[in-house]
Protein backbone atom coordinates (compact mmCIF):
# COMPACT_ATOMS: atom_id res chain seq x y z
CA UNK A 1 0.00 0.00 0.00
CA UNK A 2 1.55 3.30 -0.98
CA UNK A 3 1.15 6.63 0.76
CA UNK A 4 -1.47 7.96 -1.66
CA UNK A 5 -3.77 5.01 -1.13
CA UNK A 6 -3.42 5.30 2.60
CA UNK A 7 -4.64 8.92 2.69
CA UNK A 8 -7.46 7.99 0.38
CA UNK A 9 -8.52 5.19 2.71
CA UNK A 10 -8.20 7.50 5.67
CA UNK A 11 -10.44 10.04 4.00
CA UNK A 12 -13.01 7.37 3.24
CA UNK A 13 -13.04 6.25 6.87
CA UNK A 14 -13.40 9.78 8.22
CA UNK A 15 -16.16 10.48 5.74
CA UNK A 16 -17.94 7.33 6.79
CA UNK A 17 -17.62 8.12 10.49
CA UNK A 18 -18.94 11.65 9.93
CA UNK A 19 -21.98 10.17 8.25
CA UNK A 20 -22.67 7.92 11.20
CA UNK A 21 -22.30 10.77 13.68
CA UNK A 22 -24.67 12.96 11.65
CA UNK A 23 -27.18 10.15 11.46
CA UNK A 24 -26.97 9.63 15.23
CA UNK A 25 -27.58 13.30 15.92
CA UNK A 26 -30.53 13.39 13.55
CA UNK A 27 -31.93 10.40 15.35
CA UNK A 28 -31.30 12.12 18.70
CA UNK A 29 -33.27 15.16 17.54
CA UNK A 30 -36.10 12.95 16.35
CA UNK A 31 -36.11 10.85 19.53
CA UNK A 32 -38.33 13.15 21.63
CA UNK A 33 -40.97 13.23 18.91
CA UNK A 34 -40.95 9.46 18.57
CA UNK A 35 -41.07 9.02 22.34
CA UNK A 36 -43.95 11.44 22.75
CA UNK A 37 -46.00 9.72 20.06
CA UNK A 38 -45.18 6.30 21.44
CA UNK A 39 -45.87 7.20 25.06
CA UNK A 40 -49.10 9.03 24.32
CA UNK A 41 -50.30 6.15 22.19
CA UNK A 42 -49.47 3.58 24.90
CA UNK A 43 -51.36 5.51 27.54
CA UNK A 44 -54.44 6.31 25.53
CA UNK A 45 -54.36 3.86 22.66
CA UNK A 46 -57.02 1.50 23.95
CA UNK A 47 -59.72 4.19 24.10
CA UNK A 48 -58.79 5.50 20.68
CA UNK A 49 -61.50 4.56 18.22
CA UNK A 50 -63.66 6.01 15.50
CA UNK A 51 -66.38 6.78 18.06
CA UNK A 52 -63.84 8.71 20.14
CA UNK A 53 -63.63 11.13 17.23
CA UNK A 54 -67.36 11.33 16.64
CA UNK A 55 -69.04 11.48 20.08
CA UNK A 56 -69.35 14.14 22.72
CA UNK A 57 -67.41 13.90 25.97
CA UNK A 58 -69.21 12.11 28.78
CA UNK A 59 -68.89 11.67 32.54
CA UNK A 60 -66.57 9.10 34.07
CA UNK A 61 -67.65 5.55 33.38
CA UNK A 62 -69.07 6.36 29.94
CA UNK A 63 -67.32 6.18 26.60
CA UNK A 64 -67.00 9.83 25.66
CA UNK A 65 -65.22 11.45 22.76
CA UNK A 66 -63.94 14.74 21.49
CA UNK A 67 -66.07 15.48 18.43
CA UNK A 68 -67.17 18.88 19.67
CA UNK A 69 -63.66 19.96 20.61
CA UNK A 70 -62.25 18.93 17.25
CA UNK A 71 -64.93 21.04 15.56
CA UNK A 72 -64.39 23.88 18.04
CA UNK A 73 -60.64 23.91 17.45
CA UNK A 74 -61.05 23.85 13.69
CA UNK A 75 -63.59 26.67 13.79
CA UNK A 76 -61.53 28.91 16.06
CA UNK A 77 -58.28 28.27 14.21
CA UNK A 78 -60.05 29.02 10.92
CA UNK A 79 -61.52 32.23 12.30
CA UNK A 80 -58.16 33.28 13.70
CA UNK A 81 -56.50 32.49 10.36
CA UNK A 82 -59.01 34.54 8.37
CA UNK A 83 -57.93 37.59 10.35
CA UNK A 84 -54.37 36.75 11.29
CA UNK A 85 -52.97 35.52 7.96
CA UNK A 86 -54.01 38.42 5.68
CA UNK A 87 -53.15 40.99 8.30
CA UNK A 88 -49.82 39.30 8.93
CA UNK A 89 -48.93 39.17 5.24
CA UNK A 90 -49.95 42.78 4.67
CA UNK A 91 -47.79 43.83 7.62
CA UNK A 92 -44.95 41.72 6.25
CA UNK A 93 -45.26 43.38 2.83
CA UNK A 94 -45.34 46.82 4.43
CA UNK A 95 -42.28 46.12 6.57
CA UNK A 96 -40.24 44.64 3.76
CA UNK A 97 -41.28 46.94 0.88
CA UNK A 98 -41.89 50.26 2.59
CA UNK A 99 -40.37 49.53 5.99
CA UNK A 100 -37.99 52.43 6.48
CA UNK A 101 -38.49 55.16 9.05
CA UNK A 102 -40.04 55.51 12.42
CA UNK A 103 -43.53 54.03 11.90
CA UNK A 104 -42.09 50.85 10.46
CA UNK A 105 -39.59 50.47 13.27
CA UNK A 106 -42.29 50.95 15.88
CA UNK A 107 -44.45 48.35 14.15
CA UNK A 108 -41.53 45.93 13.88
CA UNK A 109 -40.68 46.41 17.54
CA UNK A 110 -44.30 45.94 18.68
CA UNK A 111 -44.61 42.76 16.66
CA UNK A 112 -41.44 41.42 18.25
CA UNK A 113 -42.76 42.26 21.69
CA UNK A 114 -46.08 40.62 20.88
CA UNK A 115 -44.23 37.45 19.88
CA UNK A 116 -42.60 37.37 23.30
CA UNK A 117 -45.79 37.88 25.31
CA UNK A 118 -46.63 34.56 26.99
CA UNK A 119 -49.83 33.18 25.54
CA UNK A 120 -51.53 33.11 28.93
CA UNK A 121 -51.14 36.89 29.12
CA UNK A 122 -52.74 37.22 25.70
CA UNK A 123 -55.64 35.19 27.07
CA UNK A 124 -56.01 37.39 30.13
CA UNK A 125 -55.83 40.50 27.94
CA UNK A 126 -58.65 39.28 25.69
CA UNK A 127 -60.57 38.25 28.81
CA UNK A 128 -60.25 41.80 30.06
CA UNK A 129 -61.33 43.60 26.93
CA UNK A 130 -63.77 41.13 25.31
CA UNK A 131 -64.94 38.39 27.64
CA UNK A 132 -65.91 40.64 30.56
CA UNK A 133 -68.30 42.51 28.29
CA UNK A 134 -69.57 39.82 25.92
CA UNK A 135 -68.92 36.55 27.71
CA UNK A 136 -66.92 33.48 26.68
CA UNK A 137 -67.16 32.75 22.98
CA UNK A 138 -65.50 31.29 19.93
CA UNK A 139 -64.94 34.87 18.76
CA UNK A 140 -62.94 35.69 21.89
CA UNK A 141 -60.98 32.46 21.54
CA UNK A 142 -60.23 33.14 17.89
CA UNK A 143 -59.24 36.71 18.72
CA UNK A 144 -56.62 35.56 21.20
CA UNK A 145 -55.32 32.99 18.72
CA UNK A 146 -55.13 35.65 16.00
CA UNK A 147 -53.07 37.84 18.32
CA UNK A 148 -50.61 35.00 18.78
CA UNK A 149 -50.52 34.23 15.08
CA UNK A 150 -50.22 37.76 13.70
CA UNK A 151 -46.65 38.59 14.73
CA UNK A 152 -45.37 35.18 13.67
CA UNK A 153 -46.83 35.52 10.18
CA UNK A 154 -45.85 39.18 9.86
CA UNK A 155 -42.21 38.85 10.85
CA UNK A 156 -41.58 35.61 9.02
CA UNK A 157 -43.18 36.89 5.81
CA UNK A 158 -41.16 40.11 6.10
CA UNK A 159 -37.98 38.05 6.20
CA UNK A 160 -39.17 35.95 3.26
CA UNK A 161 -39.98 39.01 1.12
CA UNK A 162 -36.61 40.54 1.91
CA UNK A 163 -34.93 37.52 0.36
CA UNK A 164 -36.30 38.49 -3.06
CA UNK A 165 -33.39 40.25 -4.82
CA UNK A 166 -33.86 43.98 -5.42
CA UNK A 167 -33.06 43.74 -9.12
CA UNK A 168 -36.11 41.55 -9.68
CA UNK A 169 -38.34 44.25 -8.23
CA UNK A 170 -36.50 46.76 -10.42
CA UNK A 171 -37.14 44.58 -13.47
CA UNK A 172 -40.84 44.86 -12.67
CA UNK A 173 -40.65 48.62 -12.25
CA UNK A 174 -38.61 48.94 -15.43
CA UNK A 175 -41.39 47.13 -17.28
CA UNK A 176 -43.83 49.81 -16.22
CA UNK A 177 -45.47 47.96 -13.35
CA UNK A 178 -46.50 50.13 -10.45
CA UNK A 179 -45.15 49.23 -7.03
CA UNK A 180 -48.29 47.51 -5.86
CA UNK A 181 -48.41 45.48 -9.07
CA UNK A 182 -44.82 44.40 -8.51
CA UNK A 183 -45.92 43.25 -5.06
CA UNK A 184 -49.05 41.45 -6.26
CA UNK A 185 -47.76 39.93 -9.48
CA UNK A 186 -44.10 39.30 -8.78
CA UNK A 187 -43.25 39.38 -5.09
CA UNK A 188 -46.19 37.40 -3.69
CA UNK A 189 -46.27 34.66 -6.35
CA UNK A 190 -42.49 34.38 -6.16
CA UNK A 191 -42.58 33.84 -2.39
CA UNK A 192 -45.74 31.74 -2.34
CA UNK A 193 -44.16 28.51 -1.16
CA UNK A 194 -42.11 30.01 1.63
CA UNK A 195 -45.04 32.08 2.87
CA UNK A 196 -47.26 29.01 2.82
CA UNK A 197 -44.77 27.19 5.02
CA UNK A 198 -44.64 30.11 7.45
CA UNK A 199 -48.44 30.18 7.60
CA UNK A 200 -48.68 26.47 8.30
CA UNK A 201 -46.17 26.71 11.10
CA UNK A 202 -48.19 29.52 12.65
CA UNK A 203 -51.41 27.52 12.28
CA UNK A 204 -49.81 24.47 13.89
CA UNK A 205 -48.60 26.66 16.71
CA UNK A 206 -52.05 28.08 17.56
CA UNK A 207 -53.68 24.70 17.12
CA UNK A 208 -52.07 23.46 20.29
CA UNK A 209 -52.56 26.58 22.40
CA UNK A 210 -54.42 26.00 25.68
CA UNK A 211 -53.79 28.90 28.00
CA UNK A 212 -55.38 31.71 25.97
CA UNK A 213 -58.46 29.58 25.26
CA UNK A 214 -59.09 28.85 28.94
CA UNK A 215 -59.86 32.52 29.49
CA UNK A 216 -61.67 33.21 26.26
CA UNK A 217 -63.49 30.22 24.76
CA UNK A 218 -63.67 28.46 28.12
CA UNK A 219 -64.79 25.05 26.89
CA UNK A 220 -68.07 23.24 26.40
CA UNK A 221 -69.34 19.71 26.96
CA UNK A 222 -71.57 20.05 23.91
CA UNK A 223 -71.47 21.62 20.47
CA UNK A 224 -71.63 25.39 20.73
CA UNK A 225 -74.84 26.66 19.19
CA UNK A 226 -73.22 29.78 17.80
CA UNK A 227 -69.87 31.51 17.61
CA UNK A 228 -70.80 33.73 20.56
CA UNK A 229 -71.12 30.75 22.91
CA UNK A 230 -68.44 29.08 25.03
CA UNK A 231 -66.70 26.66 22.68
CA UNK A 232 -64.77 23.48 23.25
CA UNK A 233 -61.25 23.08 21.91
CA UNK A 234 -59.01 20.03 21.79
CA UNK A 235 -56.34 21.42 24.06
CA UNK A 236 -58.77 22.65 26.74
CA UNK A 237 -60.67 19.35 26.58
CA UNK A 238 -57.44 17.45 27.11
CA UNK A 239 -56.61 19.76 30.00
CA UNK A 240 -59.99 19.18 31.63
CA UNK A 241 -59.80 15.42 31.23
CA UNK A 242 -56.27 15.30 32.57
CA UNK A 243 -57.10 17.07 35.82
CA UNK A 244 -60.42 15.25 36.37
CA UNK A 245 -58.86 12.73 38.74
CA UNK A 246 -60.66 9.78 37.14
CA UNK A 247 -58.47 7.14 35.57
CA UNK A 248 -60.72 6.54 32.56
CA UNK A 249 -60.97 10.26 31.75
CA UNK A 250 -57.21 10.60 32.10
CA UNK A 251 -56.89 7.87 29.53
CA UNK A 252 -59.12 9.91 27.24
CA UNK A 253 -56.77 12.84 27.76
CA UNK A 254 -53.93 10.67 26.41
CA UNK A 255 -56.00 9.62 23.46
CA UNK A 256 -56.96 13.25 22.79
CA UNK A 257 -53.30 14.24 22.94
CA UNK A 258 -52.48 11.64 20.35
CA UNK A 259 -55.19 12.98 18.05
CA UNK A 260 -53.94 16.55 18.46
CA UNK A 261 -50.28 15.71 17.83
CA UNK A 262 -51.21 13.59 14.83
CA UNK A 263 -53.36 16.36 13.36
CA UNK A 264 -50.55 18.90 13.67
CA UNK A 265 -48.09 16.41 12.23
CA UNK A 266 -50.35 15.82 9.25
CA UNK A 267 -50.77 19.53 8.70
CA UNK A 268 -47.02 19.94 8.55
CA UNK A 269 -46.67 17.05 6.15
CA UNK A 270 -49.44 18.46 3.99
CA UNK A 271 -47.59 21.76 3.80
CA UNK A 272 -44.41 20.05 2.69
CA UNK A 273 -46.38 18.21 0.07
CA UNK A 274 -48.15 21.34 -1.15
CA UNK A 275 -44.79 23.10 -1.30
CA UNK A 276 -43.40 20.42 -3.54
CA UNK A 277 -46.23 20.40 -6.06
CA UNK A 278 -45.66 22.62 -9.14
CA UNK A 279 -41.93 22.91 -8.95
CA UNK B 1 -23.51 64.89 -37.07
CA UNK B 2 -23.89 62.66 -40.11
CA UNK B 3 -26.15 63.47 -43.02
CA UNK B 4 -28.76 60.85 -42.22
CA UNK B 5 -28.94 62.08 -38.66
CA UNK B 6 -29.61 65.65 -39.62
CA UNK B 7 -32.85 64.54 -41.20
CA UNK B 8 -34.06 62.61 -38.19
CA UNK B 9 -35.16 63.83 -34.80
CA UNK B 10 -33.33 62.39 -31.82
CA UNK B 11 -35.29 59.66 -30.08
CA UNK B 12 -33.62 60.59 -26.83
CA UNK B 13 -31.89 63.78 -25.78
CA UNK B 14 -30.45 64.76 -22.44
CA UNK B 15 -29.74 68.30 -21.40
CA UNK B 16 -27.35 68.98 -18.51
CA UNK B 17 -28.46 65.77 -16.81
CA UNK B 18 -27.32 65.52 -13.20
CA UNK B 19 -27.84 62.59 -10.83
CA UNK B 20 -27.23 62.38 -7.11
CA UNK B 21 -27.17 59.74 -4.39
CA UNK B 22 -27.93 61.94 -1.40
CA UNK B 23 -25.11 64.50 -1.48
CA UNK B 24 -22.95 62.40 -3.83
CA UNK B 25 -22.88 63.78 -7.36
CA UNK B 26 -22.79 60.68 -9.58
CA UNK B 27 -23.64 62.11 -13.02
CA UNK B 28 -22.37 65.61 -13.71
CA UNK B 29 -24.14 67.38 -16.53
CA UNK B 30 -24.48 65.05 -19.47
CA UNK B 31 -25.89 66.47 -22.71
CA UNK B 32 -26.27 64.11 -25.62
CA UNK B 33 -28.59 63.45 -28.55
CA UNK B 34 -29.32 59.87 -29.49
CA UNK B 35 -30.79 59.05 -32.89
CA UNK B 36 -33.10 56.17 -33.72
CA UNK B 37 -32.02 52.76 -35.01
CA UNK B 38 -28.55 52.91 -33.58
CA UNK B 39 -26.64 50.98 -30.98
CA UNK B 40 -24.94 53.21 -28.45
CA UNK B 41 -22.16 51.82 -26.29
CA UNK B 42 -21.49 53.42 -22.93
CA UNK B 43 -18.01 52.72 -21.65
CA UNK B 44 -15.81 53.91 -18.81
CA UNK B 45 -14.07 52.70 -15.67
CA UNK B 46 -15.99 51.11 -12.82
CA UNK B 47 -17.90 53.58 -10.67
CA UNK B 48 -17.87 56.39 -13.23
CA UNK B 49 -21.68 56.61 -13.38
CA UNK B 50 -22.64 54.57 -16.44
CA UNK B 51 -25.38 52.62 -14.70
CA UNK B 52 -26.61 55.71 -12.95
CA UNK B 53 -26.76 57.57 -16.27
CA UNK B 54 -28.85 54.97 -18.07
CA UNK B 55 -31.09 54.53 -15.02
CA UNK B 56 -31.97 58.21 -15.36
CA UNK B 57 -33.27 57.53 -18.87
CA UNK B 58 -36.16 55.35 -17.67
CA UNK B 59 -36.63 57.13 -14.34
CA UNK B 60 -35.43 54.13 -12.38
CA UNK B 61 -32.74 56.14 -10.60
CA UNK B 62 -35.31 57.86 -8.41
CA UNK B 63 -36.40 54.51 -6.94
CA UNK B 64 -33.20 54.44 -4.91
CA UNK B 65 -33.87 56.10 -1.55
CA UNK B 66 -32.25 59.55 -1.42
CA UNK B 67 -31.55 59.65 -5.15
CA UNK B 68 -32.25 62.80 -7.14
CA UNK B 69 -32.14 63.92 -10.77
CA UNK B 70 -31.73 67.40 -12.25
CA UNK B 71 -31.74 68.56 -15.84
CA UNK B 72 -33.86 67.30 -18.69
CA UNK B 73 -34.36 64.12 -20.66
CA UNK B 74 -36.44 64.32 -23.83
CA UNK B 75 -37.95 61.09 -25.09
CA UNK B 76 -39.43 61.52 -28.59
CA UNK B 77 -39.71 65.22 -27.93
CA UNK B 78 -41.31 64.96 -24.48
CA UNK B 79 -39.58 65.88 -21.24
CA UNK B 80 -39.80 62.74 -19.10
CA UNK B 81 -39.00 64.73 -15.97
CA UNK B 82 -41.68 67.32 -16.75
CA UNK B 83 -44.41 68.17 -14.26
CA UNK B 84 -47.11 65.54 -13.90
CA UNK B 85 -45.33 62.91 -15.99
CA UNK B 86 -45.94 59.44 -14.59
CA UNK B 87 -42.67 57.47 -14.39
CA UNK B 88 -44.63 54.23 -14.83
CA UNK B 89 -45.71 55.35 -18.31
CA UNK B 90 -42.17 56.41 -19.22
CA UNK B 91 -40.87 52.97 -18.26
CA UNK B 92 -43.26 51.39 -20.72
CA UNK B 93 -41.53 53.36 -23.48
CA UNK B 94 -37.98 52.59 -22.37
CA UNK B 95 -37.19 48.94 -21.80
CA UNK B 96 -34.37 47.65 -19.65
CA UNK B 97 -32.21 44.56 -19.48
CA UNK B 98 -30.08 44.02 -16.40
CA UNK B 99 -26.64 42.62 -15.75
CA UNK B 100 -27.97 39.53 -14.03
CA UNK B 101 -30.65 37.64 -15.96
CA UNK B 102 -33.77 38.14 -13.84
CA UNK B 103 -36.89 36.43 -15.12
CA UNK B 104 -39.75 36.78 -12.68
CA UNK B 105 -39.74 33.82 -10.31
CA UNK B 106 -42.81 31.57 -10.25
CA UNK B 107 -43.90 32.85 -13.68
CA UNK B 108 -43.81 30.61 -16.74
CA UNK B 109 -41.79 31.51 -19.81
CA UNK B 110 -45.04 32.57 -21.46
CA UNK B 111 -46.16 34.73 -18.54
CA UNK B 112 -42.77 36.37 -18.23
CA UNK B 113 -43.21 37.76 -21.73
CA UNK B 114 -46.97 38.27 -21.52
CA UNK B 115 -46.95 40.30 -18.33
CA UNK B 116 -46.04 43.52 -20.12
CA UNK B 117 -48.63 43.30 -22.95
CA UNK B 118 -51.28 42.28 -20.40
CA UNK B 119 -50.42 45.35 -18.40
CA UNK B 120 -50.94 47.45 -21.52
CA UNK B 121 -54.44 46.04 -21.89
CA UNK B 122 -53.92 43.13 -24.28
CA UNK B 123 -56.39 40.51 -23.02
CA UNK B 124 -57.38 38.26 -25.91
CA UNK B 125 -55.56 34.96 -25.57
CA UNK B 126 -54.91 34.60 -29.30
CA UNK B 127 -53.41 38.07 -29.55
CA UNK B 128 -51.29 37.47 -26.46
CA UNK B 129 -49.97 34.21 -27.87
CA UNK B 130 -49.10 35.96 -31.09
CA UNK B 131 -47.31 38.74 -29.24
CA UNK B 132 -45.35 36.30 -27.08
CA UNK B 133 -44.29 34.27 -30.08
CA UNK B 134 -43.25 37.38 -31.96
CA UNK B 135 -41.22 38.73 -29.03
CA UNK B 136 -39.51 35.40 -28.41
CA UNK B 137 -38.64 35.18 -32.10
CA UNK B 138 -37.18 38.67 -32.04
CA UNK B 139 -35.12 37.65 -29.04
CA UNK B 140 -33.92 34.53 -30.91
CA UNK B 141 -35.31 32.26 -28.23
CA UNK B 142 -38.48 30.91 -29.82
CA UNK B 143 -37.02 27.70 -31.24
CA UNK B 144 -35.53 26.70 -27.91
CA UNK B 145 -38.65 27.27 -25.81
CA UNK B 146 -41.65 26.84 -28.09
CA UNK B 147 -42.40 23.39 -26.67
CA UNK B 148 -42.12 24.38 -23.03
CA UNK B 149 -43.77 27.77 -22.70
CA UNK B 150 -45.41 26.65 -19.47
CA UNK B 151 -42.11 25.83 -17.78
CA UNK B 152 -40.77 28.32 -15.27
CA UNK B 153 -38.66 31.13 -16.70
CA UNK B 154 -36.05 30.41 -14.07
CA UNK B 155 -35.63 26.86 -15.40
CA UNK B 156 -33.73 28.13 -18.46
CA UNK B 157 -29.96 28.47 -18.76
CA UNK B 158 -28.35 31.83 -17.99
CA UNK B 159 -28.02 32.85 -21.63
CA UNK B 160 -31.58 31.77 -22.39
CA UNK B 161 -32.83 33.65 -19.35
CA UNK B 162 -31.13 36.80 -20.58
CA UNK B 163 -32.78 36.42 -24.00
CA UNK B 164 -36.07 35.85 -22.19
CA UNK B 165 -35.52 39.16 -20.41
CA UNK B 166 -34.88 40.81 -23.77
CA UNK B 167 -38.12 39.28 -25.12
CA UNK B 168 -39.93 40.54 -22.04
CA UNK B 169 -38.67 44.05 -22.71
CA UNK B 170 -39.45 43.87 -26.45
CA UNK B 171 -43.01 42.69 -25.87
CA UNK B 172 -44.29 46.18 -25.14
CA UNK B 173 -42.65 47.73 -28.23
CA UNK B 174 -40.45 50.32 -26.56
CA UNK B 175 -38.58 52.62 -28.98
CA UNK B 176 -35.54 52.49 -26.68
CA UNK B 177 -33.98 49.62 -24.74
CA UNK B 178 -31.33 50.11 -22.08
CA UNK B 179 -28.92 47.28 -21.37
CA UNK B 180 -26.60 47.35 -18.39
CA UNK B 181 -23.71 44.95 -19.07
CA UNK B 182 -26.16 42.35 -20.39
CA UNK B 183 -23.48 39.81 -21.26
CA UNK B 184 -21.09 40.13 -18.34
CA UNK B 185 -22.64 37.13 -16.56
CA UNK B 186 -22.71 34.94 -19.68
CA UNK B 187 -20.43 32.50 -21.47
CA UNK B 188 -18.82 33.45 -24.81
CA UNK B 189 -21.40 31.64 -26.94
CA UNK B 190 -24.38 33.23 -25.22
CA UNK B 191 -22.57 36.56 -25.43
CA UNK B 192 -22.12 36.19 -29.17
CA UNK B 193 -25.81 35.34 -29.60
CA UNK B 194 -26.86 38.44 -27.71
CA UNK B 195 -24.48 40.64 -29.66
CA UNK B 196 -25.95 39.26 -32.88
CA UNK B 197 -29.41 39.87 -31.51
CA UNK B 198 -28.65 43.48 -30.66
CA UNK B 199 -27.52 44.02 -34.24
CA UNK B 200 -30.85 42.73 -35.53
CA UNK B 201 -32.86 44.73 -33.02
CA UNK B 202 -31.36 47.91 -34.40
CA UNK B 203 -33.95 47.93 -37.17
CA UNK B 204 -36.70 48.33 -34.62
CA UNK B 205 -35.28 49.94 -31.53
CA UNK B 206 -32.49 52.09 -30.26
CA UNK B 207 -30.23 50.17 -27.91
CA UNK B 208 -28.13 51.89 -25.27
CA UNK B 209 -25.71 49.38 -23.85
CA UNK B 210 -23.24 49.69 -21.01
CA UNK B 211 -20.26 47.43 -21.50
CA UNK B 212 -16.83 46.85 -20.02
CA UNK B 213 -15.74 44.94 -23.05
CA UNK B 214 -13.97 47.21 -25.55
CA UNK B 215 -14.13 44.61 -28.33
CA UNK B 216 -17.84 44.30 -27.77
CA UNK B 217 -18.33 48.05 -27.91
CA UNK B 218 -16.37 48.37 -31.14
CA UNK B 219 -18.04 45.30 -32.67
CA UNK B 220 -21.64 46.21 -32.18
CA UNK B 221 -22.10 49.92 -31.61
CA UNK B 222 -22.57 52.85 -33.96
CA UNK B 223 -21.84 55.47 -31.33
CA UNK B 224 -19.78 55.34 -28.20
CA UNK B 225 -19.91 57.51 -25.13
CA UNK B 226 -16.97 57.52 -22.74
CA UNK B 227 -17.66 58.33 -19.09
CA UNK B 228 -15.16 59.38 -16.49
CA UNK B 229 -15.92 60.47 -12.93
CA UNK B 230 -19.55 61.22 -13.72
CA UNK B 231 -18.95 63.22 -16.90
CA UNK B 232 -19.29 62.14 -20.49
CA UNK B 233 -15.86 63.03 -21.73
CA UNK B 234 -16.41 62.02 -25.31
CA UNK B 235 -19.29 60.96 -27.55
CA UNK B 236 -19.04 60.16 -31.21
CA UNK B 237 -18.96 57.56 -33.96
CA UNK B 238 -17.57 54.35 -32.55
CA UNK B 239 -14.92 54.09 -35.27
CA UNK B 240 -13.73 57.59 -34.52
CA UNK B 241 -13.73 57.12 -30.73
CA UNK B 242 -11.73 53.92 -31.00
CA UNK B 243 -9.30 55.00 -33.74
CA UNK B 244 -8.74 58.69 -33.18
CA UNK B 245 -10.26 59.78 -29.89
CA UNK B 246 -10.41 63.53 -29.39
CA UNK B 247 -9.66 63.38 -25.68
CA UNK B 248 -6.37 61.98 -24.41
CA UNK B 249 -8.16 60.36 -21.42
CA UNK B 250 -10.37 58.38 -23.81
CA UNK B 251 -7.29 57.15 -25.61
CA UNK B 252 -5.62 56.19 -22.33
CA UNK B 253 -8.69 54.23 -21.24
CA UNK B 254 -9.17 52.45 -24.55
CA UNK B 255 -5.56 51.45 -24.82
CA UNK B 256 -5.75 50.12 -21.27
CA UNK B 257 -3.46 52.57 -19.61
CA UNK B 258 -5.90 53.22 -16.77
CA UNK B 259 -9.34 52.22 -15.55
N1 LIG C 1 -27.17 53.23 -4.09
C1 LIG C 1 -26.10 54.04 -4.09
N2 LIG C 1 -25.90 54.89 -3.05
C2 LIG C 1 -24.83 55.72 -3.03
N3 LIG C 1 -23.92 55.79 -4.01
C3 LIG C 1 -24.06 54.98 -5.07
C4 LIG C 1 -25.15 54.07 -5.16
N4 LIG C 1 -25.05 53.38 -6.32
C5 LIG C 1 -23.93 53.84 -6.92
N5 LIG C 1 -23.34 54.81 -6.18
C6 LIG C 1 -22.13 55.54 -6.53
O1 LIG C 1 -22.33 56.25 -7.72
C7 LIG C 1 -21.21 56.17 -8.57
C8 LIG C 1 -21.63 55.68 -9.92
O2 LIG C 1 -22.10 54.36 -9.80
P1 LIG C 1 -22.57 53.51 -11.05
O3 LIG C 1 -23.21 52.28 -10.53
O4 LIG C 1 -23.35 54.38 -11.96
O5 LIG C 1 -21.16 53.16 -11.72
P2 LIG C 1 -20.88 52.32 -13.03
O6 LIG C 1 -20.17 53.20 -13.97
O7 LIG C 1 -22.12 51.66 -13.50
O8 LIG C 1 -19.86 51.24 -12.47
P3 LIG C 1 -19.70 49.70 -12.86
O9 LIG C 1 -18.98 49.67 -14.15
O10 LIG C 1 -18.88 49.14 -11.76
O11 LIG C 1 -21.07 49.11 -12.94
C9 LIG C 1 -20.21 55.25 -7.88
O12 LIG C 1 -19.18 56.03 -7.36
C10 LIG C 1 -20.97 54.59 -6.80
O13 LIG C 1 -20.18 54.44 -5.66
MG1 LIG D 1 -22.85 49.62 -13.51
Amino acid sequence: MNFKNWTYLQRRIINWMAKIVLFLFTFLALLPLIMILFYVLRQGGNVLSWSFLTTLPGPTGSTGGMANSIVGSLVMVALASIVGIPLGIVSGVYLSEYGVGKTANILRFSLDLLTCVPSIIVGIFVYGIVVIRYGFSAYAGAFSLALIMLPIVARSSEEIFKLMPGHIREAGLALGLSRWRVILQILLPGCRKAVLTAIMLAVARIFGETAPLLFTALGNQFYARSLSQPTASMSVQIFNWARSGFADLEQQAWAGSFVLVTLILFMNLATRFLGRVRS
Amino acid sequence: MGVEEAQKNPVLRTDELQAYFGPFHAVKGVSVSIFPNQVIAVIGPSGCGKSTFIRCLNRLHEETPGAKVKGQVWLEGKDIYGKGVDPVLIRRRVGMVFQKPNPFPALSIFDNVAIGPKLMGLRRRALLEEKVEQSLKQAALWNEVKDKLNKLGTSLSGGQQQRLCIARALAINPPVILMDEPTSALDPISTARIEELVQELKNRVTVIMVTHNMQQASRISDKTGFFLLGSMIEYGDTVQVFTKPRDSRTEQYITGRFG
